[in-house]
């Protein structure tokens, strides 16, 4: 079966609808992120309830005890050092908040552009007829999908967390963009490619990689927050970018998400490389030969499995262990970005010429 | 490790290496030691862009070389950081094992006095004497915690409970499994081999080690003890392509016998599908034509040579050579053919080049040459002449011309040299590597240890019931604990609660303790320094 030339050229229109939407959609959630009160839910969520940093539990012992017995709505969160009033739980919001209008849209925007996305991806896989993960620009796109969807499911769970689109789903903007840079005119598969290895494989690490982009752009979210908070408990004032920090939901609580997050993805990137390697004993014969990709892999994943270590080691939990998940992600990034186009070994499926 | 004979300094030198903080250092320098593997070139992989490098890099090149930087996975330095790391493994993991089997047989620690004070708690009352209640709970509990109940001197009756013990479990047989990996990673480089060959169509090969034209054996193979099996036969080759010139399937029959006094057999081997014999693989790398020619030299035998060509690009346009030795003794009277195949010619100002991968018009441009091939004898390139040898006029040029098939030429000296036709070649490599399997195991393994230990999770949970002589028979206070990290704990509480609740009956609610105001019966906070 050849190329169907015209689902082809209607998954690249596809692609244009859904980045375009998906940058409306960056819009939405900036106006939500500049005019909403954000950091209003966020702050009273039982997500940021729940923690509260060992340091500060003496301090608001007393309070703590007085409201056991009256519930959590109405209690002072003591994350917020610096004391700004905000809203319970139980509290009426202000009316006309322009910021929620703004943030209802965003998320509908971000439906909206998934569903053009997962049709762009569809189509070409029913447009080449094979796994729509063929090549850089279609790996690409799927990664971007895999990171809409983790974003969708975790507002399904903590739709508290709306305000924070803005952070996931500017990468997101830019991965599309990316994928413009990487097309690759729809083609079938050398053989090399054609194995079910390519769809087990691949999509693993999609998947993997879907998520720990989510990890990292937490844990950028942590970083910031977690020095706005040192600031705070100083007294100081935080300088440029840790001012962001106010709008951020608890160090302990990004820390926390940042953690399940690549304890969620990290079995499957290790899944992900196993079936790598299986693949590689059918078509190289061997399972594993140090090739550029294959040692990038390995090293993405012992830096992520330096993360897991870290945050059960005294002395190398908080920051530590978030910059050891950022060279992670890193590591993952070069492995995609510069391994492909810059080194590439067997692995030549960039498409790219 | 015997405490008492062990001097000091190195029971704290390994105690210090089997430290957490240890494990973590020693992970990422395995991860840093890696790095120059993929950026510089290595041998193991690309002997000849080691060359290269090492020809533009002068001292700088040398020096890397020295520190092993063009192996980088076989180098001292990466296998120390292994082997340390091997070391803290082991050493981190008897430890671990051997409280882990204890705690796996140990009751469920005793209820902290104050409950209250826990991350999670809460108060209920009930109509149930204390004995009662704890019996209820811990039977409520029991199917997915272990309990234990205990009378405290006060006369309440405190049932402990605790889950998650898999969780640990799971990291024990991940580390293990790796630690199994890790062996039989290094037992697969001393057991395993690797045979590459080019056989044309109509050929075949042994496995034995002579065979192969490059053969590499770990250290503890040894070369009699290859299995017994033969390609007998490639019995053809056939690559299809799609309408833009991309390879769309690449398909090779071979014969085989298994052993030696086996009846041959018949299959077929596809790029990601390798023939697969008891212990053994056979693997289609590459391919490529062979043309055949036929030289006549006056006076002589004529000679009919069929020699691999080597493609130089997508389209196949190949290069070789057919080197033919003179009498012997002269040294001067060799006759040596570089040439051009192209399976698919165009011919522009008297060059040969190929426009597509499929033979539709196969052209093969010779320059024949005559001289002294391979002065000395030494081992020489099987795809090309000596290019010292035409440098310095020792093999002179006699003869050029394009020839299609059926077609020849004629040297001054009376060669005729006739293009007969083609066959095709492919590049087969024979692995083994008997750890296979159980290395597929031990991964299995380790992915199966990682999803225990990263989503089961660890809690506890105690409940203390007092007697009182209010209007419900007696007060249950409930405290729990996350002992990892993952999932709402203050959820999971809440409901752990309600189930207690239905369990011992609506009862009259508890009034709180003194100096609080009345609230309902399950007051629970949800502000915890717990690891939830
Ligand atoms: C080859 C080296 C190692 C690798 C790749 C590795 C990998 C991992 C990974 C991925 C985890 C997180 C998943 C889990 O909890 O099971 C983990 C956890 C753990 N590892 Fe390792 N490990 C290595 C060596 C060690 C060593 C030498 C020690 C001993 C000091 C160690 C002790 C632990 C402990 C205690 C945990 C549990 C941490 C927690 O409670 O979350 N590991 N390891």
């Amino acid at each position: 079966m050849a190329v169907d030339g015209n689902l082809a050229s209607l998954s690249e229109s596809l692609w244009t609808a859904a980045t375009g939407t998906y940058m409306l959609a960056v819009v939405a959630y900036t106006g939500e992120y500049a005019f909403g009160r954000n950091g209003r839910i966020a702050r009273t969520s039982p997500v940021s309830r729940a923690e509260v940093s060992s340091a500060q539990v003496s301090r608001v012992e007393a309070g703590v005890r007085q409201s056991a017995l009256v519930g959590g709505g109405t209690l002072t969160d003591p994350t917020t050092p610096t004391g700004q009033p905000h809203y319970g739980a139980g509290s009426v919001e202000p009316a006309g908040d322009a910021g929620r209008r703004w943030g209802r849209a965003a998320v509908g925007l971000t439906v909206l552009a998934a569903l053009f996305h997962l049709a762009s991806v569809t189509i070409r896989g029913v447009a080449v007829d094979r796994v729509p993960w063929g090549n850089m620009y279609e790996f690409t796109l799927v990664v971007g999908l895999m990171a809409t969807v983790a974003w969708l499911a975790t507002l399904v769970r903590m739709p508290q967390l709306r305000y924070l689109g803005l952070f996931v789903m500017m990468p997101v903007l830019l991965v599309m963009f990316l994928a413009g840079t990487l097309y690759t005119k729809a083609s079938k598969l050398v053989p090399a490619l054609q194995s079910y290895w390519l769809a087990i494989h691949v999509s693993s690490v999609a998947v993997a990689e879907g998520i720990l982009l989510t990890s990292a752009a937490i844990t950028s979210m942590y970083l910031v927050r977690a020095r706005f908070e040192r600031h705070a408990e100083a007294g100081t004032t935080p300088a440029r970018f840790a001012g962001l920090g106010s709008r951020l939901p608890a160090a302990a609580s990004l820390d926390k998400a940042a953690y399940r997050t690549v304890a969620f993805a990290f079995p499957i990137y290790t899944a992900g490389v196993i079936f790598g390697a299986i693949w590689a004993e059918a078509a190289w014969g061997r399972y594993w030969g140090w090739d550029p990709k294959e040692t990038w892999a390995f090293i993405a994943w012992v830096v992520y499995a330096t993360y897991l270590h870290a945050r059960a080691t005294a002395g190398w939990k908080g920051n530590r262990a978030a910059y050891i998940n950022l060279l992670g992600f890193g590591a993952m990034t070069f492995n995609f970005f510069v391994v492909n186009i810059v080194i590439s070994g067997l692995h030549s499926y960039a498409g790219l010429t | 490790m015997d405490a008492l004979r062990v001097p000091r300094p190195v029971r704290r030198l390994w105690r210090r290496l089997v430290s957490m903080r240890t494990a973590l250092v020693l992970l990422f320098l395995l991860a840093l030691a890696s790095v120059p593997g993929s950026l510089l070139p290595q041998r193991p992989l690309n002997p000849p862009k080691v060359q290269a490098y090492l020809a533009s890099h002068g001292a700088w090149g040398r020096f890397l070389d020295r520190i092993g930087a063009f192996d980088v996975f076989g180098s001292v330095w990466f296998s120390a950081v292994y082997l340390l790391l091997f070391a803290s493994l082991i050493g981190c993991l008897i430890p671990r094992i051997t409280v882990y089997a204890r705690a796996v047989r140990a009751k469920p620690l005793k209820a902290p006095r104050n409950l209250d004070r826990l991350a999670e708690h809460a108060t209920l009352g009930t109509g149930l004497d204390p004995d009662e209640a704890a019996l209820r709970i811990s039977r409520a509990l029991r199917p997915r915690w272990r309990t234990a109940v205990r009378t405290e001197p006060s006369g309440a009756v405190a049932v402990s409970a605790e889950k998650g013990y898999s969780r640990e479990a799971g990291n024990l047989l991940f580390h293990v499994s790796l630690l199994a990996a890790l062996v039989l990673i290094a037992g697969g480089r001393l057991l395993s081999y690797e045979g590459s060959i080019v056989t044309t169509e109509g050929s075949g090969f042994c496995n034995r080690p002579i065979s192969y034209d490059s053969f590499h054996a770990g250290r503890w193979v040894r070369s009699g003890s290859l299995a017994d099996f033969c390609v007998d036969r490639l019995e053809s080759f056939t690559a299809s392509y799609r309408e833009d010139g991309s390879p769309a399937q690449f398909k090779a029959v071979v014969d085989y016998s298994e052993d030696l006094a086996g009846q041959s057999r018949r299959d077929v081997i596809e790029v990601n599908h390798p023939l697969r014999l008891k212990g053994d693989r056979v693997y289609l790398l590459n391919h490529g034509f062979s043309p055949t020619v036929t030289i006549t030299r006056p006076g002589r035998t004529p000679v009919t040579d069929t020699e691999a060509f080597l493609p130089q690009d997508a389209v196949l346009t190949s290069e070789g050579a057919f080197k033919l030795p003179g009498r012997d003794g002269t040294g001067d009277d060799d006759l040596g053919l570089s040439a051009i195949f192209a399976p698919t010619a165009v011919i522009t100002g008297g060059v040969v080049t190929s426009v597509a991968p499929t033979v539709e018009d196969p052209v093969l441009a010779v320059l024949a040459y005559t001289g002294e091939l391979n002065p000395g004898g030494q081992p020489q390139s099987v795809y090309s002449l000596d290019a010292r040898q035409i440098a310095t006029g020792k093999l002179k040029q006699v003869g050029a011309k394009n020839l299609a098939l059926g077609q020849s030429m004629r040297l001054p000296d009376g060669t005729l040299i006739r293009f007969d036709g083609y066959k095709q070649w492919v590049n087969l490599q024979v692995s083994h590597d008997p750890t296979q399997t159980a290395l597929l195991l031990a991964a299995i393994l380790m992915v199966a240890g990682l999803l225990g230990s990263l989503a089961i999770r660890r809690r506890r949970l105690w409940v203390r019931v007092q007697p009182t002589a209010g209007s419900a028979r007696s007060v249950v206070s409930v405290g729990g604990l996350a002992r990892s990290d993952g999932g709402n704990f203050g959820t999971e509480f809440a409901a752990l609660v309600a189930q207690l609740e239905t369990v011992l009956g609506a009862a009259a609610p508890v009034p709180p303790a003194a100096g609080s105001s009345p609230e309902p019966s399950v007051a629970q906070d949800r502000i915890g320094a717990g690891r939830d």
